[in-house]
């Protein structure tokens, strides 16, 4: 058997038109890790993590998440699966608790239990504070953190966060940064991070795959990395050509 | 299944939301100020109106209560068409922003990434808004008829009452309607400005240039003084016909025959044809059948609207804003 795998992507391609968005992916992710999919704009991330998700049909190939095919049974994938959007949006004249009861109804949980779990959830996440505040009037960051809390709610097995740290400041990044983590090694969940920044990535995540034009060029193991300084820079340098992203 | 009895299917919290989300929009409550205001006006004006209205040997003199909806001495339109005029902006309002409103403030690739099927967001969204219009108008022509009953205080007959609950179900698909194409271009357009234009001028198209543009036709095509009967009628029959592809010509013919239980046709009669009828008015089934078409084609170009924001919105790739 050997280890089990949470994702499963097989011969996986997008095409827009001629443009390929995403070419032939094969990849394997493994229950409770976190995996980082690193790669500058436009390099399929946002469409692959889309066909995990059933939101996009794959022109060809599988992707199978925790045994289920994401493009024929998207509902059961999407009661196991959270997604952070990019910028993720709430409802600005709901208040924090009213958009996650939101979200909480729309997985059937209970208003009782939701109610407690969203209090618990905003605890976590640092906006106990702003419980009662319309969504409207969060700043980036607390969005984004709200955004993590609306992710939870429904008890995913696996969390998918597309470019979460884009537009937040250095300390609220790190904030999330300690967040994702203390989800992956508490929880045990698996966690899916996209960036196009490397260092997030290198702090972040047990393992990498580097996309460009829709090609997974390497998936590394990063605790393999750690004897080498720098390491992860090269290969990066190596494969964009040695152009900042 | 998680489906216990505290917990509500996600159709309908979707509904329930989007109803809470309209109820309090302000859009909507300058709306619904707008058309209670206007729709007392016209019922104070067909009040005091009502006495004159009724003359000697007019069929549809037993039908005072209808009149309450249909009487204007021209200071003000009557219930009926201010109907015509706000119901096409009341469906408007709704719907201009209903997909596109959701993709902006990027809480649509959230909402989808729930485990719902994606086809409960546009038909819930529907579903809320029809049933806010349907509420809306039913208790706006009830209040009509309360208002009457007290001042004129003669009760309608179950007829009359069956005649308004048939006028006021034409009147919500004809909202329907504009709440469709409203919808369907929240998804075509990604501005929520630009899909509110595109209606107005669908709108405008057809309340003001349409029947210009038929007048045009007309006279380029109307037959000369020689011509037979049987091309005047056929002529007749044609503009009638092209007139008919505007929802508020439907809509007011439905309405007219609703309304006047005298009205017998909606398109040219020859003299033989009326000889020998007696003016006096239809029953209830009679009018129904009268309009059965006109409720057909609103109904029709209803759900084409509403397929056509379908399957478009089922195509469409959501990504983050």
């Amino acid at each position: 058997m050997g280890e089990e795998h949470m994702i499963e992507l097989s011969g996986l391609t997008k095409n827009y038109g001629s443009f390929v968005a995403v070419d032939n992916l094969n990849l394997n992710i493994r229950k409770g890790e976190i995996f980082g999919l690193l790669g500058p704009n436009g390099a399929g991330k946002s469409t692959t993590i889309l066909m995990m998700l059933g939101l996009t049909e794959p022109t060809s190939g599988t992707v199978l998440v925790c045994g289920i095919n994401s493009t024929t049974h998207p509902i059961d994938v999407k009661r196991k699966v959270g997604y952070l959007p990019e910028d993720v949006g709430f409802y600005d004249d709901m208040t924090a608790m009213e958009n996650l009861l939101y979200t909480a109804a729309l997985n059937g949980i209970t208003r009782k239990e939701a109610r407690e779990d969203a209090l618990r959830l905003l605890e976590r996440v640092g906006l106990s504070h702003v419980v009662d505040k319309k969504a409207g009037k969060f700043s980036r960051g607390m969005r984004q953190r709200l955004g993590l809390a609306d992710v939870l709610i429904k008890k995913p097995e696996v969390i998918i966060l597309d470019e979460p740290t884009s537009g937040i400041d250095p300390a609220g990044v790190q904030d999330f940064i300690r967040l994702v983590l203390e989800l992956s090694h508490k929880d045990g969940l698996t966690v899916i991070f996209s960036s196009h920044i490397l260092a997030q990535v290198q702090q972040v995540c047990d393992r990498v795959g580097l996309f460009n034009n829709g090609r997974l060029l390497a998936e590394i193991e990063l605790s393999d990395l750690h004897k080498v300084p720098h390491g992860l820079d090269d290969i990066y340098n190596q494969y964009y050509g040695g152009k900042e992203v | 299944m998680i489906n216990i009895a505290n917990t509500h299917h996600p159709f309908w919290v979707i509904v329930k939301k989007e109803i809470s989300d309209n109820v309090h929009s302000w859009r909507f409550i300058i709306l619904i100020a707008i058309i209670a205001l206007t729709c007392m006006g016209s019922l104070y004006e067909a009040l005091t109106n009502i006495r004159t209205a009724i003359k000697p040997g007019d069929p549809d003199g037993s039908f005072l209560f209808l009149k309450l909806f249909t009487v204007s001495d021209g200071t003000m339109p009557s219930f009926a068409m201010f109907i015509s005029f706000l119901g096409p902006l009341l469906g408007i309002a709704l719907g201009f922003d209903a997909i596109n409103s959701e993709q902006n403030k990027g809480t649509l690739s959230r909402i989808l990434s729930q485990p719902i099927h994606r086809d409960y967001l546009i038909n819930a969204k529907f579903v809320a808004a029809l049933i806010v219009i349907g509420i809306l108008l039913y208790a706006l022509g009830f209040l009509v008829m309360g208002f009457g009953l007290i001042a004129i205080g003669i009760p309608p007959t179950f007829s009359e009452f069956m005649r308004v609950v048939a006028f006021l179900f034409v009147g919500v698909v004809y909202v329907a309607f504009w709440l469709n194409l409203a919808i369907f271009f929240s998804i075509q357009f990604k501005q929520a400005a630009t899909s509110a234009l595109a209606c107005i001028a669908v709108w405008l198209f057809f309340s003001v240039f349409y029947t210009m543009i038929i007048n045009l036709i007309g006279k380029a095509l109307s037959p000369n003084e020689m011509a037979s009967e049987y091309q005047v009628i056929s002529y007749q029959r044609f503009m009638l016909n092209l007139l008919r592809f505007a929802p508020s010509e439907l809509f007011n013919e439905a309405t007219m025959t609703l309304l006047m239980p005298s009205v017998r046709s909606l398109g040219p009669l020859t003299m033989e044809q009326v000889e020998g009828a007696i003016p006096s008015p239809l029953p209830l089934g009679q009018s129904l059948m009268v309009v059965w078409p006109q409720l057909t084609g609103m109904i029709a170009s209803t759900v084409i609207c509403f397929g056509l924001s379908y399957l478009s919105f089922m195509r469409k790739e959501v990504r983050s804003r």
